[in-house]
């Protein structure tokens, strides 16, 4: 079953085109990678998924509710003024939930994340992996079907990521919802989707659709199996020839 | 040791020059009216210290509740604007307008208004007038100055606009609401003084005063000696205040 789906759309932006036509159906519990070059509009297609944004042409067909859709952005973007709970417990205080509960729920998506005992900290106190966890918990909070996430670790370090790959792969198994991001990186890409979308570029259309075989989570290891060099040289491939063409 | 210089610096180029002043006043027999040496000055201060303290205050406590008046209305006004941008292309020019007329030119206007019997009133309202800027503009851009991505978490889960005022906006804006009254501060006391200038009466007894006073009476070293506080004053009120940002932004970002 689909849960949000784009179907030919295009955007254009004053400087030009940025995007399309360019379709996605993104179907249930579905990881899904948007991989290509920079400006192809791979984070407009995410803010077309999102509702944040209008097509000038084409159809954006979109199933979840209001709060049922969370985005994760390239940083942290946290309120300075907030404390790390107050952080997570945002939208569902925006959804009207009573601030007691809303705080008791903020406390369970921080503990889910790893960030236990840190519910007080102001994100100015926290390190970049950790406010990317306050940023991940927040955008869990409301348990949403469709998770959207732009180049959620593009400033963090090696280690970092790789760990809070496996930390999303975990938290997808316990709630299932369908997974979008946006990645430069082909290993990270190949790592945590079931499927790689790759665009072409600006304005993006899609130039390969390559599924990934492997279990979510990924067991330990996996990085190595020949399966995983494979589809990584194929999406490398194919993100090489549609630059150059 | 080094440190110790860095600290002393600046008051040891006071002494230097003090201490030249002093012996160009002796050497050259520069008549007193015309230019006291700093220990007649001294002496002034020390002999009208008890009137000075309180002319000091009353320019004080009026440019600090002008301070208050011009906050307050500063911010209702921006929060207006910040809710309809008609309202803030309506307010704008004559936002800028207000600012760049020099208050001595309104002063006479004002004192009329207020009453010539109540000094006090116009000089609060003219240095409020002089305050009103910083804090406007401060809160205006504040208001603006929210992360965009923030907004966008706010369309997402479908804020209200009140919500959002008070969630996102008016939060986002304290730490430009803390340098516009910084500004504000400095210029209110500005204000006071110079309104107290053109409103010239001794109802208020400020430090314009004291200066006006004495200077018609050629005593210099009193004028001089007014002039000392006036600027203490205003250097203690900076340092107050940027102490105060600092902790006002520490408490705003946790560290």
């Amino acid at each position: 079953m689909s849960i949000a789906s784009l179907l030919d759309v295009e955007v254009d932006y004053p400087r030009g085109k940025a995007l399309g036509p360019f379709s996605l159906s993104v179907g249930d519990g579905e990881i899904i990678a948007l991989v290509g070059p920079s400006g192809c509009g791979k984070s407009t297609a995410l803010r077309l998924l999102a509702g944040l944004e209008a097509a000038s042409r084409g159809e954006i067909r979109r199933a979840p509710g209001r709060g049922e859709t969370a985005v994760v952005f390239q940083a942290p973007t946290l309120a300075p003024w907030l404390t790390a709970r107050a952080n997570a417990a945002l939208p569902l205080e925006l959804a009207g939930v009573g601030a007691h509960e809303a705080a008791r729920l903020a406390d369970a998506a921080l503990a889910r994340v790893g960030l236990a005992g840190a519910e007080a900290a102001r994100p100015a106190q926290l390190s970049g992996g950790m406010a990317m966890r306050v940023s991940l918990a927040r955008a869990l909070v409301t348990q949403p079907k469709l998770l959207l996430l732009d180049e959620p670790f593009a400033a963090l370090d090696e280690i970092t990521r790789r760990a809070l790959a496996d930390d999303i792969l975990r938290l997808w198994a316990d709630i299932r919802p369908a997974i979008v991001f946006v990645t430069h990186n082909v290993e990270e890409a190949v790592y945590m989707a079931s499927r790689v979308v790759v665009m072409s570029p600006g304005p993006g259309r899609t130039a390969g659709d390559i599924p990934v075989a492997g279990p979510l989570p990924r067991p330990p290891h996996f990085r190595t199996t020949e399966a995983f060099r494979a589809t990584v040289e194929t999406v490398s491939d194919m993100l090489a020839q549609s630059m150059a063409a | 040791m080094s440190r110790l210089t860095q600290a002393l610096a600046p008051f040891l180029l006071i002494v230097i020059l003090l201490g030249g002043w002093e012996i160009a006043c002796r050497a050259l027999a520069v008549p007193h009216y015309f230019l006291p040496p700093p220990s007649a000055i001294g002496h002034a201060l020390v002999a009208d210290w008890p009137s000075l303290l309180r002319s000091a205050w009353n320019t004080l406590a009026m440019a600090l509740m002008a301070l208050a008046v011009a906050s307050l209305l500063a911010q209702a006004v921006a929060l207006l604007v910040a809710l309809s941008p008609t309202l803030d292309r309506a307010v704008r020019p004559l936002a800028v307008v207000l600012q760049v007329t020099p208050v001595v030119a309104i002063a006479p206007l004002v004192l009329i208004w207020a009453g010539l019997d109540h000094p006090g009133r116009a000089i609060v309202g003219l240095a409020a007038v002089v305050a009103f800027f910083p804090v406007f503009s401060g809160a205006v851009t504040g208001l603006k100055s929210a992360d965009p991505d923030l907004e966008r978490l706010f369309d997402l889960y479908g804020a209200s606009r009140v919500q959002r005022l008070m969630r996102l906006r008016l939060p986002s804006a304290v730490p430009f609401l803390l340098e516009g009254h910084k500004v504000a501060a400095g210029l209110a006391v500005i204000g006071a003084v110079v309104a107290e200038f053109v409103a010239g009466s001794g109802a208020t007894q400020g430090l314009a005063w004291r200066i006006l006073e004495a200077g018609n009476r050629l005593q210099t070293a009193k004028m001089f000696a007014a002039l000392v506080v006036l600027g203490v004053m205003g250097a203690v009120l900076h340092a107050a205040l940027e102490r105060l940002e600092k902790v006002g932004l520490r408490w705003w970002r946790g560290r």
